[in-house]
């Protein structure tokens, strides 16, 4: 397989790309049967061409084929397979190719999957998601070939993929990513083409659904994945850096948690329909934000690949346009009327209103902390990091006001509810919260602290709540086992959600409050005691990987005489990238605490600098993430979405034919 | 009315992307760079090296900067500033003030071809094909230029090429600074 084959393939999803856009849009207006019916197969084509590309590109790699230019600057014929396959992903051009195709994947399951979806409809959809095609498509082909040759000497060999690079987690979290990002694509579709059509109704927000939560589901398990790969992999014991890159997964995170509750409500009472497009629009638009902002070199971060002014212009004027014209679209066909759902002060939909807010206020509280410093330093008024306090000072209080809503909100009846029967029903866990939270930190850290008071009440508050209303629901079923069946999935999927929510704050609160770490110098064969452990440092030895040879360090840890873990960090030098020293942490991993170990520098007669960490709950965090992801799988697995659309459907023909 | 209310996001859209063009303008235009960041060696010692010349070969350490007020210039010939930098160097260096070339990640031969056909103002040009003294700097791009005082610290890192204006503006007081402190102690 010739590059130049992969090369062609992408010359022909252009031209496919541009036929998806162009044909249906003109079946639309001409309202012809056969031009809205060639979206299906044109989005198939497209599919497969980008399919093919992507595979020669994979080829490429694991064949070693340094002539292609991102193979020579990224792979290296040392590293492992799955590092090979990894590298495609490594870097600006490979990643493109690898979104555009996570793209061309979603249409086609849009395709297969919205058979109940009217043609029109459909063919909209695919048309919206086929110009994003074309500009990623054209992107690549004008600026970023990822099939560029370094012909007629290529190189003997590559100059390996960064090392930071080189972990399990890296090898599935920027696909997780993707496929977070670009799933929210769907509903930006869905967004676009109910404006476009004047149809925005409950039956919109309905087809958006499903979508809207298998894409937050794969941004949940990217975020978590990223959070942990960072952890491990940089050697600082950190889990989340407030860096650029990691903002711009963050913020279509955040607004699209907000999208998923706001797309329920329009499900089921009609009510914020602009809002709702407006939401998916953002989601979309930050993303679209996250995937380019990090490369057009306006924005400069440990991830971003390299910058080149070209680039820069061309992601600027698409940007520019996708948002641009979908913000003026809205502004134009937004329904101005007022919903004709009603709803009291005290129900469902005005706490979802308000956990709506308060993403949103999340959300572009980090798009201003991430592009505060570049306003200012290109206005030339100085440099500014600005770096977690600024995010600690906006989060802390916009997360507690959120958890607290978050116990109330499911609690709450649509429409209205009376302030006796919601206190009634919320008192118990109110208070069980407060005890736990003023127990909690004498008991485990011996003093009060107030950070950790407060996590672990709102954390409480949310699980009590959580189960309370558990319980409400299962009052009537005979059986405990009967009652619990009859919940849906998408119940089970809120339940697991918002419990995962509680639990990942519990690792964030108290990982923050509790962790200890020390540098110290340690000659071979000598006892620290930290944080109630006793280190061993046994010295180091030689150690040679796949493509790296490493000074490997031996760590006995003990706690009252027995032997607890064995630990090996390293000091890794890969054989390609002589002077980038990968520093490699190990981990003792618990449910309740980890020991990392990090190695600094080696210092005379086999002595070494190190630096033990002890980290409490912080495994909770990715826990907690986990239970996220796997909840918006359960509600978006929802059988009812399906069954619920044919029979509205039906009715729906009844009654216009009334 | 209620429709105006719905142009807002568009409104503050556009107010972002005008932002994000001129920003890209800047830079495009070498007006701005956001990789701009100051040194982190600043008032710390210049990192230990031992690299080869380029024309001679002959290995050069940081003793060759001993008691020397001098310019640390970072370049390359795959560099485009560089090109438009290296006439004022040449002036700078008839002026009797001492530069010490790197050679950043690049091919030496190249560099030698470019010592010859454009002249030296370098009192030496290590050979950093690798980039490590490149990474021990903190560079992130070409060409850079730090100021190292007679004590062999950092006292200024200006990246972008050097030319009249920035000489006037920056280097010459500082430079003349450094000369008083010295005669001075």
């Amino acid at each position: 397989m010739t590059p130049e084959l992969g090369h062609f393939a992408l010359i022909l999803a252009l031209f496919l790309a541009l036929s998806q856009v162009v044909l249906p849009t003109i079946g639309v207006f001409r309202r012809s049967e056969i031009l809205l019916q060639s979206a299906r197969p044109l989005a198939l084509g497209l599919m497969v061409m980008l399919s093919i590309a992507f595979a020669v590109l994979a080829h490429a790699f694991l064949s070693d084929d340094f002539s292609v230019a991102i193979v020579s600057s990224q792979s290296n014929s040392e590293l492992p397979w799955f590092y090979k396959f990894a590298a495609v992903w490594g870097g600006h051009e490979g990643s493109l190719l690898l979104w555009v195709w996570i793209l061309s994947i979603w249409s086609v399951a849009v395709a297969i999957f919205s058979r109940q979806l009217p043609l029109d409809m459909l063919a909209r959809v695919l048309a919206v998601m086929g110009a994003i095609a074309v500009g990623f498509l054209l992107f690549m082909l004008l600026t970023s070939n990822p099939f560029a040759r370094l012909l007629p000497n290529p190189p003997q060999e590559g100059s390996d993929l960064n090392p930071l690079l080189q972990d399990p987690g890296m090898v599935i979290h920027p696909p997780m990513l993707y496929f977070g990002y670009v799933g929210f694509s769907v509903a930006f579709a869905f967004a676009i083409a109910a404006l476009w059509s004047g149809q925005l109704d409950a039956a919109w927000a309905r087809w958006s659904r499903p979508w809207s939560n298998i894409a937050w589901m794969f941004l949940s398990f990217g975020i978590t994945l990223g959070s942990w790969w960072a952890y491990s992999v940089l050697g600082w014991g950190g889990w989340w850096f407030w860096d650029p890159v990691e903002n711009a997964s963050f913020m279509p995170w955040l607004v699209g948690t907000a999208l998923i509750h706001s797309l329920a409500v329009t499900d089921k009472r009609g009510a914020f329909k602009s809002w709702t497009v407006l939401l998916a629009i953002f989601a979309f638009s930050l993303s679209l934000l996250g995937t380019f902002l990090v490369r057009s070199g306006v924005l400069t971060s440990v991830h971003s690949f390299a910058a080149d002014p070209a680039r820069g212009i061309f992601i600027l004027a698409f940007l520019a346009i996708v948002i641009g014209s979908s913000l003026t679209l809205y502004a134009l066909r937004a329904p101005v009327v007022l919903s004709n759902a009603e709803y009291g002060w005290l129900s469902r939909e005005i706490f979802l209103l308000l956990n709506n807010v308060l993403l949103l206020a999340a959300a572009l509280s980090v798009l201003c902390g991430t592009l505060f410093p570049l306003a200012v330093d290109a206005l030339h008024l100085g440099k500014y990091s600005v770096g977690p306090p600024y995010f600690d000072a906006v989060f802390v209080p916009l997360m507690s006001l959120l958890l607290v809503f978050l116990g109330i909100g499911p609690s709450n009846n649509w429409k209205n509810n009376r302030v006796h029967d919601l206190s009634r029903r919320l008192l118990p866990a109110a208070i069980a919260s407060l005890i736990v939270g003023a127990i909690f930190p004498i008991a485990y850290g011996g003093h009060f602290h107030w950070g950790v008071a407060l996590t672990v009440c709102l954390a409480g508050w949310v699980i009590a709540s959580t189960l309370q209303e558990l319980r409400n629901k299962l009052r009537n079923a005979q059986t405990v086992a009967t009652g619990l069946r009859r919940l849906t999935p998408a119940y089970y999927g809120m339940v697991i959600a918002h419990t995962g929510f509680a639990v990942a704050v519990v690792g964030v609160g108290l990982t923050n409050a509790y962790t200890q770490e020390r540098d110290l110098r340690m000659a071979v064969g000598e006892h620290v005691q930290f944080a109630g452990y006793d280190f061993l440092f046994a010295g180091t030895e030689s150690a040679r990987g796949p493509n790296y040879v490493a000074e490997r360090g031996l760590l006995v840890v003990s706690s009252n005489g027995k032997q607890v873990a064995e630990l090996h960090p390293e000091k890794r030098r890969y054989n390609a990238r002589r002077d980038q020293i990968m520093t490699e942490a190990s981990i003792d991993a618990g449910v309740f605490r980890d020991i990392y170990i990090a190695l600094g520098e080696p210092l005379e007669n086999g002595a070494w600098a190190v630096r033990l960490h002890l980290k409490p709950f912080v495994r909770w965090i990715w826990f907690g993430g986990f239970l996220m992801g796997l909840g918006g799988m359960l509600a978006a697995a929802d059988k009812r979405y399906r069954l619920l659309r044919r029979a509205e459907a039906v009715s729906e023909s009844v009654a216009a034919a009334i | 009315m209620q429709r105006f209310k719905l142009f807002i996001p568009l409104i503050a859209f556009i107010v972002l992307a005008v932002f994000f063009f001129a920003v890209q303008k800047q830079i495009g235009s070498g007006d701005y760079n956001p990789e701009n960041m100051p040194s982190a060696l600043l008032n710390k010692s210049l990192p230990q090296f031992q690299l080869p010349d380029v024309q001679s070969g002959a290995t050069i350490a940081a003793d060759v900067l001993k008691n020397k007020i001098a310019l640390v210039n970072v370049w390359a010939t795959w560099c485009p500033s560089c090109y438009y930098e290296h006439p004022y160097l040449m002036t700078l260096a008839q002026q009797g003030v001492v530069i010490l070339g790197v050679d950043y990640k690049d091919e030496p031969e190249k560099a030698q071809q470019w010592l010859q056909e454009k002249g030296n103002p370098y009192i030496a040009v290590l050979d950093d094909r690798v980039g490590k003294l490149g990474l021990d700097l903190g560079v992130t791009g070409a060409p850079e230029t730090y100021v190292i005082d007679r004590r062999g610290i950092v006292r200024l890192r200006y990246q972008g090429p050097l030319e009249q204006r920035v000489w006037d503006e920056t280097f010459k007081p500082l430079l003349e600074k450094l000369q008083n402190e010295n005669s001075g102690g």
